[in-house]
């Protein structure tokens, strides 16, 4: 019997050896290890032992099934691990094909760009204002200190709607319209589409987007404008660009000025970029009039404020090195898939 | 503004300072430098020579072959085909290598077989016209009249071809700075260099100009002040090389002795003049007063202009001779025999010149100056200047006294110095000696604690405008950089919030963001079929538009889309899925101004895309934006849109907008060669119908129950009301109905589809009974025999 239990041990393992899948397998389990089995078949024998023969074969078939047990797992584990091997390299990918993509829209230049413009005043504490584009000439120009016949007004050939009614040739009447509805502190831009009676050309538009910024507390001064439009000019175009504050006329600030950054290209030196200039005009600045803010009911006694515009067109066109005007309103894909 | 910085010179001194200092400097204290140039410094190796000997070309009958001395020892043999040339004649010779303005380079060579080492310049070749020096000839060589010149001597300086121009942007507010002395006095404070204005100083005749003529200001308030000087026996000719070359290098043609002199004198104070002809001048009469009704006048340029009484001529007994402050008329010139003139030296008002230049469409250099509000003060130092240069021109003789008509105001203005109101509003430590200081060099006077402007700083008004000048001189630079103080309470609106959210859904929808004009023709609501009484074409009309195609703001904004998509499909883009988010712009009843909305706009056109396409992108984007309830209910009313393909789409009950197919006539109205579909939405709706933010829902702890419905049904009925049929009766156990199947065809009888739903039902607080779904389903279905879609058999 002794002999007959190794017997089995040796042909499972045999058996086993060469099972090459897991199916083989199991029926070589039922083959030795089930209830009909070859070892059952032998232990049902048992009792015709001795008592003494008993316990060494009871011992012995226990370590036969036990290592036919192990050998069965040990070759399940291997077959797997061979069929999943098997399977891996069957399953291999070029994976240099293309994805299955999901379609990715774009945001226009100017809403990108804009958007940046946005996200760092937001940071520093502004909210976004809007206002009417068909706007009233005592928004656009009266209030603004710039009366009926001022020379300003030559500077923005106006469309008219009616004589009092006019397209809005700057953003700066949400300045006023802000003033009007809110007590300082006012911390605001005032992003939008303005409009002058312009021919169409590489670097002209009647319709454009103007960024207006007004910021009315007590004590705000000039260095604070300074201040800010600094940060915003560093966060826009690196922290080393460099910026220069040069005095001009607005009829609406006093002092005014304008905001040149240095030449990204030639830093100053003068080149084609800047027009020989070293310096590129960014935008137009200054402390609110006092009269404008009289005008708008904030006593210029108690508060002061400073204000500023910028051309979103330009800004974009340079950033992306643009040379016409028109191709941000002609809208073509080949155009708006570059951003 | 132009200025010559040699001109500048006699104003101030600047030596030691380059041109680019200058400009820098200038520019920081306000006076922006757009860019200098030294006129011939494009000239190079042009020098002067004198010819010393001519001889025909051995091989031309129309050349000629010089030795030309030009101070390099060995006489320089140059081969000329001008006609002028003599022997002994001064002339201006390019080297060998020169260069010339216009980039020409000039290198020895052979001119039919003879050496030429150089070429002899014309006018032209050297950029200069008659203009410049009116005793040279157009066609020929430059014959040089200049006094001690010496043969390789550069031409730039033996004919004062050297001077630097600088080009200033002078804001609106500083008409003085339009002048060689306003200049002066910028850079004589931002230098702090002595400034030299002397008042001119005239001899005069002894006779007296009352006994010529009078003049009567009948309308002062146009024209604060009137000053008028005379001078007879003149001699017209060409001024003197000097003033030619200051003349041109501020852009102002040379012209003559008397045109010049006016010129010179409003580039030099700012001061635009004017010389009559004393001839026309009609019994020596000068009235300044309101044009008369339909009275006329031909303006120097040609024209005969139709003047209106608002405004103000110089007229004489019979006839108006000028428009004040824009333009002479025909008899005002200066001709050659022009014997006796008088100089007008006048104050007009700004804004009445401004209206009649612009309402007489001629915006001259005068009108430009005096439209800006002039110095009633500098009248008088004007015409003395001009008559000071006749004198030293030689040009005439100045008659005795003047002529002041003077209802100007010249109490100056007082405005309080708060030193530190200005330092606090700059953010910086001035003391106040030194904002006296930079007033004082501005020409401020200083009584006690008011600061009293000079009568050419009309713009100072405002202690603001004080700040404003110490800043300019105390230097913009200085002033220190710091952050506002302060909380505020910024950030986006929950309605910017909203947008943003539209934006970034349909970008991730595919979708390419566009930017169109908000202004378009009003032809174009034809294209898109709107019915001719539509309210829609009532819009916001342009009075003064650059063209049709931009003269109305829209009411719509398909057009808009129908453009672009159109434009891509010409330029054989294969496929475009296009959005804007633009505003439309509706006239309001009674109001002033429109009703301004936003409109968020789908465009589609390609193969992949159809009406389904389109509306997947707007409930996905409905759904992202939290906009609930929306309906879809076929339309057939907006021409624009195929008639069996278009919806309306129903926010909250209300309109929000419309989602479509192109109908086909308007695809071809803008040459789309395919499908096109389009979807409008107005955001404010949608924004008003965006549900309350809701709680959280507990997941579901007993099974549901589901059950598949196939359904039949007439082909025209809209699942839409199957679902809503479905929905009501099944009640709130109902959590999810879906559509998996529609299906037309042999299956089924003509005119019918079969329609499969799944419905999945769930009790919050128990398990469905099979009998309670059951029981569901059968109302369900009875509701649906109800509208004529039965079980599928």
């Amino acid at each position: 019997m002794i002999n007959a239990l190794q017997t089995i041990q040796k042909q499972a393992a045999e058996a086993l050896g060469s099972a090459a899948d897991p199916r083989a397998i199991d029926d070589l389990r039922v083959r030795y290890l089930g209830k009909k089995g070859e070892l059952t078949a032998i232990l049902k024998q048992m009792g015709k032992l001795s008592a003494e023969e008993r316990p060494k074969v009871g011992q012995l078939a226990n370590e036969v099934r036990a290592a036919i047990e192990r050998l069965i797992d040990e070759r399940i584990s291997a077959v797997r691990a061979a069929q999943l091997e098997h399977r891996l390299n069957a399953e291999k990918l070029d994976v240099t094909l293309p994805g299955r993509a999901a379609p990715l829209g774009k945001a226009h230049p100017l809403t990108k760009v804009l958007d940046e413009v946005k996200e760092i005043f937001l940071g520093m504490g502004f909210s976004i204002a809007e206002g009417p584009e068909v706007e009233t000439d005592y928004y656009n120009f009266e209030a603004l200190n710039i009366p009926k016949n001022h020379p300003a007004r030559d500077t923005q050939d106006t469309f008219y709607i009616s004589d009092n009614v006019i397209l809005r040739t700057q953003t700066s009447p949400v300045q006023v319209r802000t003033m009007e509805k809110q007590k300082p502190p006012i911390r605001v831009i005032a992003p939008g589409r303005v409009y002058r009676s312009d021919a169409v050309d590489a670097t002209h538009s009647p319709l454009f987007h103007q960024v207006e910024g007004l910021v009315v507390d007590r004590g705000v001064t000039m260095a604070d404008l300074k201040g800010t439009l600094e940060l915003f000019v560093k966060r826009l175009y690196g922290d080393e660009s460099v910026v220069r504050f040069r005095p001009h006329h607005f009829p609406f600030t006093e002092p005014s000025a304008e905001l040149d950054v240095q030449c990204f290209a030639c830093h100053g030196e003068g080149c084609r970029l800047c027009k020989g200039e070293g310096w590129i005009e960014l935008l137009g600045c200054g402390m609110v009039h006092p009269k404008v803010l009289s005008i708008c009911g904030i006593d210029p006694e108690e508060y002061s404020g400073f204000a500023f515009g910028m051309g979103l067109e330009r800004i974009v066109m340079r950033r992306y090195g643009i040379d016409d005007l028109r191709l941000f309103y002609e809208n073509d894909l080949r155009f708006l898939n570059q951003f | 503004m132009n200025l010559s910085m040699k001109w500048l010179a006699d104003y101030v001194d600047v030596g030691g300072i380059t041109a680019h200092e200058f400009a820098e400097a200038m520019t920081m204290s306000g006076s922006k430098v757009e860019g200098y140039e030294t006129e011939g410094e494009k000239i190079k190796n042009v020098v002067v020579g004198k010819v010393t000997e001519i001889v025909r070309h051995p091989d031309s009958d129309h050349m000629f072959t010089c030795q030309v001395d030009a101070g390099t020892g060995a006489p320089v043999q140059i081969v000329t085909g001008a006609q002028n040339v003599h022997a002994g004649d001064y002339v201006p010779v390019a080297m060998h290598d020169s260069w010339l303005p216009d980039g020409t380079h000039i290198k020895k060579g052979k001119l039919r077989g003879v050496e030429s080492n150089g070429m002899l310049c014309s006018l032209a070749e050297l950029g200069l016209t008659t203009h410049d020096f009116p005793y040279a000839i157009e066609d020929g060589i430059f014959i040089l009249q200049e006094p001690d010149m010496t043969p390789g001597q550069d031409i730039q300086s033996a004919i004062g071809l050297n001077d630097t121009c600088v080009e200033f942007e002078i804001t609106s507010n500083r008409p003085d700075c339009l002048s060689v002395t306003g200049l002066a006095r910028e850079a004589a404070v931002t230098f702090n260099r002595p400034l030299n204005i002397k008042a001119p100083a005239v001899k005069g005749a002894a006779e007296d100009i009352h006994s010529y003529l009078s003049v009567e200001v009948t309308a002062p308030a146009l024209c604060p002040r009137y000053t008028a000087r005379m001078v007879k026996n003149i001699k017209i000719e060409p001024s003197p090389r000097w003033m030619r070359e200051r003349l041109r290098a501020s852009g102002v043609r040379p012209i003559n002795n008397i045109v010049d002199i006016t010129n010179y004198v409003m580039l030099e104070y700012g001061q635009p003049m004017h010389a009559f002809d004393y001839r026309y001048v009609e019994s020596g009469k000068i009235i300044v007063r309101n044009a008369r009704p339909g009275e006329t006048i031909m303006t120097l340029d040609g024209i005969t202009r139709t003047l209106s009484p608002e405004m103000l001529v110089i007229a004489d007994a019979a006839k108006p001779s000028a428009v004040a402050g824009v333009m002479g008329g025909e008899y005002s010139g200066i001709m050659d025999d022009t014997n006796m003139i008088v100089f007008e030296s006048a104050c007009f008002d700004g804004p009445s010149v401004r209206t009649t230049a612009k309402k007489l469409g001629m915006r001259t250099e005068a009108s430009g100056r005096f439209e800006k509000q002039l110095d009633p003060a500098t009248t008088i130092p004007a015409v003395q200047r001009a008559c000071e240069l006749v004198e030293l021109l030689g040009a005439g003789e100045v008659v005795g006294g003047m002529i002041d008509v003077d209802n100007a105001c010249h109490e100056p203005r007082r405005i309080k110095l708060e030193p530190e109101w200005i330092n606090r509003f700059l953010g910086i430590e001035v003391p106040v000696e030194e904002m006296r200081r930079i007033l004082t060099r501005l020409e401020c006077k200083i009584d006690g604690d008011d600061i009293l402007p000079p009568s050419f700083r009309s713009d100072l008004e405002h202690k603001a405008d004080i700040a404003e000048e110490i800043a300019r001189f105390y230097g913009y630079d200085k002033i220190p950089v710091t952050a506002i103080r302060g909380t505020a309470d910024g950030g986006y609106t929950a309605k910017q919030k909203f947008e943003r959210l539209i934006h970034q859904t349909l970008l991730a929808q595919g979708l390419y963001e566009v930017a169109t004009y908000s202004f378009i023709s009003p032809k174009y609501y034809d294209k898109i079929n709107l019915p001719a009484n539509s309210p829609l074409r009532a819009c916001v009309t342009i009075q003064n538009p650059l063209g049709e195609d931009t003269s109305v703001m829209r009411t719509m904004t398909v057009p808009s889309m129908l453009e672009v998509l159109a434009r891509n499909y010409n330029n054989r883009n294969k496929a475009a899925a296009l959005y804007e988010i633009g505003t439309v712009y509706l006239p309001q009843k009674g109001r002033e101004l429109p009703d301004e909305r936003p409109v968020i706009t789908l465009g589609l056109y390609g193969d992949a895309y159809d009406f389904f396409a389109l509306k997947g992108i707007v409930e996905t984007l409905l759904r992202a934006a939290g906009v609930d309830g929306c309906e879809y209910e076929s339309s057939a009313e907006d021409a624009a849109f195929h008639p069996g393909r278009c919806a309306q789409i129903l926010a909250g009950g209300k309109c929000a907008g419309m989602i479509g197919e192109v109908h086909p006539a308007v695809c071809e109205n803008y040459q789309i060669g395919t499908r096109a579909y389009i979807a409008y939405l107005d955001e404010i709706v949608l924004f008003e119908n965006v549900a309350p933010e809701c709680g959280y829902r507990p997941l579901p702890r007993f099974p549901a129950a589901t059950r598949d419905l196939a359904l039949i049904c007439d082909d025209a009925l809209p699942v839409a009301a199957l679902e809503k049929a479905i929905r009501s009766a099944v009640g709130n156990t109902l959590e999810e109905l879906t559509l998996f199947d529609v299906y037309r065809g042999a299956q089924v009888a003509e005119g019918q589809k079969s329609v499969a739903y799944s419905l999945i039902m769930r009790a919050a607080d128990r398990t469905l009974t099979d009998e309670e779904s059951d029981a569901a389903v059968k109302r369900a279905l009875k509701a649906l025999g109800a509208i004529g879609a039965q079980l599928r058999s």
